[in-house]
């Protein structure tokens, strides 16, 4: 299939090979079933650890493979995402909770917790989210009170991505509630610290291979050794991790879209109506081309600004909520027109479109709803719109 | 404990022709890959690997230069070693020479203690290799085994049959062909691919391992191939298809009563 040159690396070309061969020979068999049941893909991560690709994010010093392109990890997430964003958010939540790690933890704390997440013997997870702290994400109301050489942690965290299945969680709770959001800290706790419990798994209208839990502390606690910087940062490491981890929700939003299209083109070409296979309507084969430019634009902007990031770019939390807010558009539009060209059948769950539809619908939820990322560039806008005109 | 996984370098069958007025297999523009028995073969040695550590699994092929690339593959999975017999003395053997050309090479390995076959290769599909080899080595050898457990100095294998299964114990060393019920032959991991392609891969000679070349090669083999022709396609029975589903299940019982089969 003829493909733009992004200019991407002989590493990024490997892996993507990689795990698109995986991907088609270990998830795509499994995915409905995944779905059905909403089993957590347990076996497949464990897989993908043993293929050194858990750490593809993680530096070689810390023992995973990134040296500066995050281009492979990017891909990695679209190619699984591209069979099924239940797998592939399991897969790129390690990421997400390991990123307060590598963005604001000390040697020693990368040295003790980010290894054993690079081979994919222990998982990750994030947990900022609070059933009254959603979009505001700075009005959580876990707590965390100094004690001697431990921190007491109080409170739940609510719809923790591959909550009870991780070991290592990177956890915000308030230290000073007097100074909002520059009161919260962030703590690494690890699975089986007394006091720390799981609720419910939750029932999801997508990405049900996923694990998606309540964290509840209760009195639960965590050694001071484990909070990340100085007490006060934490939200400053939280949205410094969605800067860089929304082109990941972009990633998944672009594999989704692109499965979607493999499946409507396929389609479109076997299915005969009125004596000749449907893609033969310009109605329709118009409806494909917009799907795959919209993919392709989707891709090029996600693309744009990881390179962009891995260049050195400073400020980018701009593009960053575009190409997540972008691609997640794209994927939920891309998604819906799948099942549309299959008809009837695209409705039925013997094919896998009506499964890409109903998962598509979180990319424009989670990880920044769009809405809160429009504002993230409308707010951008304003800011550098005025500097120009104070001049 | 060491163990030894022959394996074969084979044109992707699913590809594959046969050219109707040679009766050759038309070869032209068809990948080449590791014999897919032999990735169940190479993975019961690296699960082994696994369980028992301080295990060293050496995979072992006969071919043209480029055979080479299914040992990168081995190596990318896991292998420890990898030994390349190639040598325009081999060319032509049938399975009476390359096995015994296979068993040079590993008499000239350090002692094994298992060595592991695919149960087939896909384009000969002659099945004898593995217990040819076994036989030069004068070791004991099970056919068709989809499981093995190794404790105290002898193996506990399962031989697989159409009807049911023998669990028998075999002293080592001992050689196995593989079936592919045995186990999900694992991918490549990063590592593994990357060393592989930093990895130069030397032929070894028939010199080298001291093969005696009155048994090498073409002249040495005692097979003749008559001729090579695509099986027919199964029939398939009969068939029987549009009517009611009443009558057609009347239709089936009284023919399975005619048969005496009920």
């Amino acid at each position: 299939m003829s493909e733009l040159n992004y200019g991407l690396s002989e590493l990024a070309l490997e892996i993507r090979a990689m795990v698109r061969e995986f991907a088609e020979s270990r998830v795509k068999p499994v995915r409905a079933e995944l779905d059905e049941t909403g089993h957590f893909p347990t076996e497949i991560l464990r897989e993908l650890g043993k293929m050194d690709l858990m750490g593809l994010y993680i530096p070689a010093e810390y023992g995973g493979t990134f040296e500066g392109d995050s281009m492979p990890n990017l891909i990695a997430v679209e190619e699984l995402s591209r069979i099924c964003i239940g797998v592939s958010v399991s897969f790129a939540a390690n990421g997400l909770g390991a990123d307060p790690i590598l963005i604001g933890a000390s040697d020693e704390q990368k040295k003790k917790f980010l290894p054993p997440l690079a081979s994919g013997e222990k998982w990750a997870a994030y947990a900022l989210t609070e059933p009254n702290a959603g979009s505001d994400a700075g009005s959580i109301r876990t707590t965390a009170v100094k004690k001697g050489d431990k921190y007491v942690l109080n409170g739940t965290k609510q719809w923790i991505t591959n909550g009870g299945e991780a070991d290592i969680y990177t956890v915000f709770a308030v230290t000073d509630k007097n100074r909002g959001a520059r009161g919260v800290s962030c703590f690494i706790v690890e699975k089986g610290t007394p006091g720390f419990k799981f609720g419910k798994k939750e029932n999801k209208l997508g990405i049900r291979a996923s694990a998606t839990r309540e964290l509840i502390f209760e009195d639960c606690e965590v050694p001071a050794a484990n909070l990340i910087g100085r007490e006060g940062t934490g939200f400053i490491w939280a949205m410094k991790t969605f800067d860089v981890s929304r082109p990941g929700i972009a990633a998944q939003a672009v594999g989704l879209a692109q499965g979607a299209l493999d499946e409507a083109v396929l389609y479109a070409k076997v299915r005969e109506q009125f004596g000749k296979p449907i893609i033969a309507n310009q109605g329709l084969s118009w409806m494909l081309a917009d799907m795959a430019t919209k993919v392709e634009t989707a891709r090029a902007l996600t693309y744009a600004t990881v390179q962009s990031i891995d260049r050195g770019a400073k400020d980018y939390s701009k593009f960053s909520a575009m190409c997540k807010v972008y691609a997640s558009d794209v994927a939920m539009q891309v998604t819906t027109d799948a099942v549309q060209v299959f008809g009837g059948y695209g409705y039925m769950k013997e094919y896998p479109v009506e499964k890409m539809m109903r998962d598509a619908k979180i990319l424009q939820i989670y990880e920044g709803t769009n809405q809160i990322q429009r504002d993230i560039i409308g707010l951008a806008l304003n800011k550098e719109y005025g500097a120009v005109a104070k001049k | 404990m060491h163990i030894v996984v022959c394996v074969k370098q084979v044109p992707n069958t699913t590809q594959v022709r046969i050219n109707p007025e040679t009766n050759t297999l038309v070869r032209d523009g068809v990948e080449s890959i590791l014999n897919p028995f032999d990735e169940n073969a190479l993975e019961m040695a690296l699960q082994l690997k696994e369980k028992h550590p301080g295990t060293k699994v050496t995979v072992l092929t006969m071919g043209p230069p480029q055979a080479a690339e299914v040992l990168k593959e081995a190596v990318g999975r896991g292998a420890d070693a990898v030994v390349l017999l190639c040598d325009r003395a081999f060319a032509g053997s049938d399975t009476w020479a390359t096995s015994y050309a296979l068993s040079t090479a590993i008499r000239k390995m350090e002692p094994a203690d298992l060595v592991l076959f695919g149960k087939q290769a896909i384009d000969g599909d002659t099945a004898q290799v593995g217990p040819g080899v076994a036989d030069w080595l004068g070791i004991p050898c099970v056919a068709y085994a989809r499981k093995i457990e190794v404790a105290d100095g002898k193996a506990v294998v399962e031989r697989n049959f159409e009807d049911g299964y023998e669990k028998l114990d075999v002293a080592l060393p001992c050689a196995l062909t593989v079936l592919k019920e045995a186990n999900v032959p694992r991918m490549a991991s990063l590592r593994g691919k990357m060393a592989a392609k930093k990895l130069v891969i030397a032929p070894m000679t028939a010199e080298a391992v001291g093969a005696d070349p009155a048994k090498l090669g073409l002249n040495a083999s005692p097979t003749r191939v008559v001729k090579i022709f695509s099986p027919p396609p199964k029939t398939g029975g009969v068939k029987w298809q549009g009517e009611e589903p009443a009558v057609l299940a009347q239709r089936l019982a009284d023919l399975l009563r005619e048969r005496k089969l009920i």
